[in-house]
């Protein structure tokens, strides 16, 4: 019994960061259709980001403190933002109206070029990221343990995905935003600036990726310039199972692989761990074929 | 439409073209220069021992030159990158070869690459030094094949037989990186040796590189109350699983190789590494007066410290120039008889004799850490025979001498 | 020139070129022999993603069917009696290749018949999440057979050598050859007809269904061959060398050389695989500016090196074109 629970809060904690990245593939997925293959390097980024800045402001601001938190989490979530932004419009926009095809590769592209230039500039070797969440057991019995990092993941990662429903449903942005998802010449046609809601999405969606990356680091603190490919790839799974295109859909998608993740992980099935997340989503999409909330699109004349 | 295919055309020709004959030029061996190759993961996805090898080895070369070089030549090392992929690694032990004309190669630390280019090596007649492949088969490729570290058996059952005797352990679990070669062997190892010398494996649990995550495997060992855990993995995930078994309170000795060193290794959890053991030829404490000398150098180049790779690549470069130096020339067969004679070289990973079977004898140590400091615990030579112990527990910092 | 003839000449070609392979720099046959081998893989991937449109991203996974198959094969021929000493290791080489492709095949229709309701990115997830079960099955599996070690999991499984120039150029040959002709016959417009347009095309009558299982059996089937070389060429495989990785340097050379172009897929093979080499010395750098590359070409040319012209109507063209002169 001990062991059920403390397996359902590993999985709660890893999902929490899985639906995090996997917010940002599918908000650009809603927005533009395509598959942003950068993205797990960009939630890389964020957490070297986050590196460098709490290594730069440790001596005015301690290590740990909340402070430091708040500004480790805004400066990296900035730089990430202006970097997808700066990506969208040098790499995506010039092929803004070619098959989407066109624009995987060019992802593919950035993704590559983003993790060579990581291993070139910061090295292969990993480094240990600053403990910028003192950590300490919150809850320490003898069937669960629950730490401080682990608390925090969970808590920032909802607390930013009611941010983002906030913002989708309520702002005069996020109302534009949907407008383009759902039909991109229709919302051009009502005076909505197109480029404009792309780049903000794209900046939206880099920030969650960057606040994904820095708490991963908090909760797993070794950090390398390929450690978004992995992620990257499962919060993927997660988007296109929960239903890509949808927030909600995301958020519980990340919460399945995480949690069946932990539950395999601890079985004798546990070298079979990655197989078994992708043959389940095989076999949701089989009987679902949009994800599970996502919508089935029948195809018209 | 047809003029822009003969376009294209044309610009694959031309580049086709421009690689067949940018080769060309870099054959020709600049007079008085020992050419030595190198092929390394200095990207992708194991990059981080690629880039450390190919520092030591830069570190070693950078040395002998400028004491002159040997036998009155420089040495220049050509370094060819692989992308961490077995099919760049073939291309590059053939560029190597056939166009730089490498008098000798130093190999790969990923045994699969090692297995790929060592053919190639071996059909060419050029002598072949991995630093770091452990895989039995490696130097079974053919005699000019040969490797300066452990091998998985060995390493493997010297710690069962350390979990067993020394930590007094009955019960143990096995963690295991089902993508690395390296941590299979040294678990299969462990295992057997364990079970034979009437220990119970009480669970067996396994992750790939890359994870981040180890709760749940190390939640199901916890409940399976085993007296040691051995772990043969590399650094990188390492680092992360003892600080997750100590946060879900496991307490038990945690047990691993020569992977686990790193400066990085324990870097913030200090303490979370108390009661961790691990088998290793070299450490950056050990006062010895060669491996000082490696660490200050290595540090003054790449303001960090070395690790049990780079260390590696230090020795494989330093154990090839010597051979150069005792054969007298760069002849491909007096080279490997050369190697193949190296007796108690001094390196900074152990005194080292490479046997009949072309691979290396030399001790192992095993090393407790203590508020992040590694403290001898025992010495094991190369027939498995106990030759110090330090008793664990309350040794001291200072080695023996060497 | 009809296209069988210039097919048959290139094979003639082909065979005259393989007796002076033994005098190339063996740097450089490594390099032309990775080009054949990608030309198969890119040509085969191209009838599922460029013909067909049902965008794969496990091909990989197929080339690691495949290549193991292939290898088990081999090995266990040449330790039974059937090695190089029989008529030069062409039968061995033969049967193993035909085994590897028929494993890949299977393994096709056992994704291509779940995956078939699927479009698009769905498609495409779900093909990789192929791939990777594919390399996870075989990074577990691990026995042996009189003393001798099969698969190996992640240690990795020696293969004998038994690649040549003239196997590997010549599959690839025949890999183009026969995807061309299937899709200029009659029967092979369906593949075409399920890309351009599935309603319209199942109101003509067209079993979408069925064209998209065959794209995926026969792609597979070409793709476990060039497994099978591939193996047979480097002599030891890991799992790692069938990742989701290599999936998408071939989905690249396929889109880049323009989707449904086969002309295009075996230039933009050549190139892609001749860059890296190329840029060797630029060493740490080189795949910066490969991925650098990747994208300016992208959007200098968008459709892909060749829009979407077919080997046989470029030169047909060219032939128009001539006679217009």
């Amino acid at each position: 019994m001990g062991e059920i629970l403390q397996q359902l809060v590993n999985g709660i904690s890893l999902g929490a960061i899985y639906a995090l990245i996997a917010l940002g593939y599918t908000m650009i997925y809603g927005v533009l259709r395509f598959i942003n293959f950068a993205h797990g390097d960009i939630f890389m980024i964020g957490a070297f980001s986050g590196y460098f800045v709490a290594n730069a402001v440790s001596h005015i601001l301690p290590t740990g403190s909340i402070g430091a938190v708040i500004v480790v989490f805004v400066a990296s979530m900035t730089i990430c933002a202006l970097l997808g932004a700066l990506i969208e419009y040098l790499a995506y926009r010039p092929l803004r109206k070619r098959p989407k095809l066109t624009v995987l590769i060019t992802a593919i592209g950035v993704s590559l070029f983003l993790e060579y230039l990581s291993q070139l500039l910061f090295g292969a070797t990993p480094r240990g990221f600053p403990e910028i969440i003192s950590n300490h057991a919150l809850i320490k019995s003898k069937a669960v343990t629950i730490d401080v990092v682990g608390a925090v993941v969970i808590i920032t990662s909802f607390t930013l995905m009611l941010a983002l429903r906030v913002i989708v449903m309520k702002t005069k942005i996020g109302t534009a935003m949907r407008a383009v998802s759902f039909n991109q010449q229709a919302a051009s046609l009502m005076g909505i600036n197109i480029s404009k809601v792309i780049t903000f999405t794209f900046m939206t969606g880099s920030a969650l990726a960057a606040a994904g990356g820095v708490l991963y680091a908090a909760q797993y603190p070794s950090i390398d310039p390929l450690m978004g490919i992995l992620p990257g790839l499962k919060a993927f799974v997660a988007a296109v199972l929960g239903g890509i295109g949808n927030i909600t859909g995301a958020a519980l998608g990340g919460m399945i692989i995480g949690i069946v993740e932990s539950f395999i992980g601890g079985t004798f099935l546990s070298t079979y761990r990655d197989a078994i997340v992708f043959a389940i989503l095989i076999g949701i999409l089989i009987f679902k074929p949009s994800g599970i909330l996502g919508k089935n699109e029948v195809e018209k004349v | 439409m047809n003029k822009y295919f003969s376009v294209v055309t044309a610009v694959v020709v031309l580049t086709s073209a421009t690689f067949l004959s940018s080769c060309k030029k870099e054959g020709v061996a600049e007079g008085n220069d020992i050419i030595i190759g190198e092929y390394a993961s200095m990207t992708g996805q194991t990059a981080t021992f690629g880039q450390s090898v190919h520092a030591g080895a830069v570190l070693a070369i950078d040395e002998i030159n400028q004491g002159g070089g040997i036998i009155g030549k420089k040495i220049v090392l050509k370094s060819e990158d692989d992308q961490s992929k077995t099919e760049d690694a073939t291309a590059a032990v053939q560029k190597l070869i056939n166009r730089d004309k490498v008098i000798a190669l130093l190999g790969e630390v990923a045994s699969s690459r090692s297995k790929a280019g060592g053919p190639i090596a071996q059909q060419s007649k050029i002598p072949m030094i991995s630093p770091a492949s452990t895989n039995e088969d490696v130097t079974k490729i053919g005699d000019y094949i040969f490797r300066i570290c452990f091998i998985d058996p060995f390493q493997g059952n010297a710690l069962a037989s350390f979990a067993k005797k020394s930590l007094g352990a009955k019960r143990a679990a096995v963690l295991q990186d089902t993508k690395q070669d390296y941590s299979i062997g040294l678990a299969n190892a462990f295992r057997e040796t364990f079970r034979k010398s009437g220990g119970d494996v009480v669970s067996e649990q396994a992750y790939s590189s890359g994870d981040k995550d180890f709760r749940s495997a190390l939640t199901s060992i916890r409940a399976t109350n085993p007296d040691v855990i051995f772990i043969p993995g590399y650094y990188n995930e390492v680092s992360l699983i003892v600080r997750q078994a100590r946060e879900l309170g496991i307490t038990v000795p945690l047990l691993g190789g020569d992977g686990w060193d790193s400066d990085e290794l324990t870097k913030g959890a200090e303490q979370q590494f108390n009661n961790t053991y691990l088998s290793n030829h070299f450490s950056v404490e050990d006062p010895d007066a060669a491996v000082q000398n490696f660490v200050t150098k290595y540090k003054a180049k790449f303001q960090k410290d070395p690790d049990a790779m780079a260390a590696l690549g230090y020795d494989a470069a330093r154990i090839l120039t010597q051979a150069i130096t005792r054969a007298g020339s760069t002849d491909a067969a007096k080279l490997r008889d050369a190697i193949a004679a190296t007796k108690d070289f001094n390196g900074v990973t152990g005194k080292i004799t490479l046997n009949a079977q072309r691979n290396a004898e030399k001790p192992i140590t095993i090393l407790k850490i203590v508020n992040g400091k590694y403290h001898f615990a025992q010495r094991i030579g190369p027939n498995g025979e106990t030759q110090t112990d330090f008793k664990t527990g309350d040794t001291p910092v200072t080695a023996p001498a060497k | 020139m009809r296209p069988q003839l210039i097919f048959a000449l290139i094979f003639a070609g082909l065979i005259g070129l393989s007796l002076v392979t033994g005098k190339i720099d063996p740097y450089y046959y490594t390099v032309i022999i990775f080009i054949g081998i990608n030309i198969t893989m890119a040509t085969s991937l191209n009838l599922i993603n460029g013909f067909t449109g049902q965008f794969s991203l496990g091909h990989a996974g197929f080339m690691g069917v495949g290549a193991y198959v292939s290898a088990i094969a081999s090995t266990f021929l040449t330790t039974h009696g059937l090695g190089t000493e029989v008529m030069g290791g062409v039968p061995v080489m033969a049967i193993a290749l035909l085994v590897g492709g028929l494993a890949a095949a299977l393994t096709g229709l056992a994704v291509g018949i779940p995956s078939l309701r699927l479009k698009g990115d769905y498609l495409a997830i779900v093909t990789l999440g192929f791939n990777e079960i594919i390399r996870v099955i075989i990074q577990n599996v691990d026995f042996k057979i009189d003393g001798i070690s099969y698969v190996g999991g992640a240690r990795g499984f020696a293969v004998p050598q038994l690649s040549s120039f003239l196997w590997v150029f010549g599959i690839a040959l025949v890999a183009i050859y026969f995807v061309e002709n299937l899709i200029n016959s009659t029967y092979g417009r369906g593949f075409l007809a399920v890309r351009d347009d599935e309603v319209a095309a199942e109101a003509m009558g067209v079993h979408t269904t069925r064209f998209k299982v065959r794209a995926f059996v026969i792609g597979s089937f070409f793709a476990g061959i060039g497994g099978g070389l591939f193996a047979h060429f480097i002599q030891y495989i890991t799992p790692d060398n069938f990742t989701f990785l290599k999936s998408i340097e071939i989905v690249v050379m396929v889109i880049l050389g323009g989707m449904g172009s086969t002309y295009g897929v075996i230039l933009a093979a050549i190139l892609l695989t001749i860059m890296p080499e190329a840029l060797r010395e630029f060493s740490e750098y080189r795949m910066i500016i490969y991925s650098l590359m990747l994208i300016v070409l992208m959007i200098a040319r968008p459709q892909g090196l060749f829009g979407s012209e077919t080997f046989t109507r470029f030169f047909a063209k060219r032939k128009a074109a001539a006679n217009k002169v």
